[in-house]
């Protein structure tokens, strides 16, 4: 396939592999920001073309895996509710709540059900007028401007019985708070590439002048995420701090500008609350008024459950870059793909997921 | 989640007051909302991420990605030549 194929060459990998080899002098941990990048790098055991001096740190940036634990039950609640049809993407539908997941809500009798787009549900909400047609809105700035776009057609269609549950996460503020924890091990970045195809790489400026760290806004791809570590390494190197773009294929400097209207439109700031690592200011986005006619969490008055997290589970800590799962001692014994007890197991895309999956309880040699 | 996939737009229509295509993802046709990248012709390739095209790749970009690769590979090497003597 064109711009997948040229981008999994391994003789592109080598050469990479062998300049990173030659750049590196000293030892740097690297954060990649996105739950795709971390993927990619066990499925191709890119670890393995690394000199040991750079150690991998597998970030946050899976919105399956940090959303918040109270907003998985809201969604179970609701989904379960009479005249309900619930629409999610499949990844959400395994994720465990504090009682029960919403497969099993659809084993119970439950309308739950899996699409491809956000817009597929006008049509399912066309087509049931007696019922109310939710759609589970998560995701980070990628994903984002489809939901805006859903909620801003079903406002103009006169589709009152569409609802969204918003739970919107954006890159920055987490990248801010991850700098700011006191334990924190980041030196670099690679930058979450389909993040900065909407919003730009411009926003993430101002983060390498405060944290005087180099970001380098980088692909999903094995070369691209070879290529993003190289600029890494030689930005830490030589002790500069500056945003680059890795791939410049798909982002511009100010990203996409009828995406980001559209999201000022139909959203507003808020402060999130990320599953493992606690609520951080202004990282989220929820429907603004203009849009209350749409908000699930208006339309539906659902009876919170009391919270109920795993004691052992350390994702936290592995969402911050501190921890590996092999520190973890559920890790592929109690806390599996089947059976997650948090955050990074949940998601394909997490890291725990990633590693059981792949088999790799060591990154660094 | 924000997983992207490039594919091919084959060709360009309207529903219900939206721009939308029909995109061949390596021989996997799906429709994607053209909205995002109104400049987005018959031919291009976008980049889809849940039925939206977020951005109409930029070929000479990629080209010039993957040549840096090696371009840069052969002067490192002239430089060691050089070097050794």
């Amino acid at each position: 396939m064109k711009y997948v194929d040229e981008f999994r060459n391994e003789e592109q990998a080598s050469i990479l592999s062998e300049k990173i080899k030659r750049a590196t002098k000293h030892p740097w941990r690297i954060m990649e920001v996105c739950g795709g990048q971390t993927h990619t790098i066990m499925q191709y055991g890119l670890p393995d073309l690394l000199p040991k001096e750079i150690e991998l740190l597998h970030g946050p940036g899976c919105p399956v895996c940090v959303t918040g634990l109270e907003v998985i039950d809201k969604a179970i609640a609701i989904a379960g509710c009479e005249n309900v049809i619930f629409c999610s993407y499949g990844d959400m539908l395994r994720v465990p709540g504090s009682k029960a997941d919403l497969f099993d809500v659809k084993a119970a009798g439950g309308d739950v059900r899996i699409v491809y787009s956000p817009l597929d549900c006008l049509k399912i909400a066309a087509e049931n007028p007696d019922k109310r047609v939710v759609f589970f809105a998560i995701g980070f700035e990628t994903t984002a401007p489809a939901n805006a776009m859903a909620v801003k057609q079903a406002k103009r269609m006169h589709l009152d019985n569409f609802f969204l549950l918003v739970s919107h996460v954006t890159v920055p503020p987490v990248i801010r708070g991850l700098m700011d924890f006191p334990d924190n091990l980041v030196q670099g970045f690679l930058g979450p590439g389909h993040v900065c195809s909407v919003m730009g790489w411009s926003p993430y400026e101002e983060l390498c002048e405060r944290y005087k760290i180099p970001i380098v806004v980088t692909g999903f791809e094995p070369i691209d995420i070879l290529e993003g570590i190289l600029r890494v390494v030689i930005q830490l190197e030589s002790g500069t701090s500056f945003v680059e773009n890795q791939y410049s294929r798909v982002v511009t400097k100010d990203g996409n500008a009828a995406a980001q209207a559209i999201l000022d439109e139909v959203f507003v700031v808020c402060d999130q609350n990320w599953r493992g690592l606690g609520t951080i200011p202004n990282s989220g986005y929820k429907l603004s008024p203009d849009y209350a006619a749409h908000d699930a969490d208006l339309a539906f008055s659902t009876t919170a459950e009391p919270i109920c997290e795993s004691k052992i589970c350390i994702s936290g800590d592995i969402l911050k870059g501190v921890k590996k799962p092999k520190d973890c001692p559920a890790f592929g014994i109690e806390c599996t793909p089947e059976h997650p007890l948090g955050a990074t197991m949940v998601s394909s895309e997490g890291t725990c997921a990633a590693y059981f999956r792949y088999g790799r309880l060591e990154v660094s040699v | 989640m924000c997983l992207a996939i490039p594919g091919m737009v084959e060709s360009i229509f309207e529903k219900d007051g939206l721009k939308m295509s029909k995109i061949n993802f390596g021989g996997i046709r799906r429709t994607a909302c053209l909205e995002y990248t109104p400049e987005a012709k018959t031919g291009d390739y976008v980049l889809v991420h849940v039925g939206f095209a977020l951005s109409v790749i930029d070929e000479e970009e990629a080209l010039r990605t993957l040549s840096a690769i090696s371009f840069t590979e052969k002067a490192a090497e002239l430089s060691y030549a050089g070097d050794d003597q």
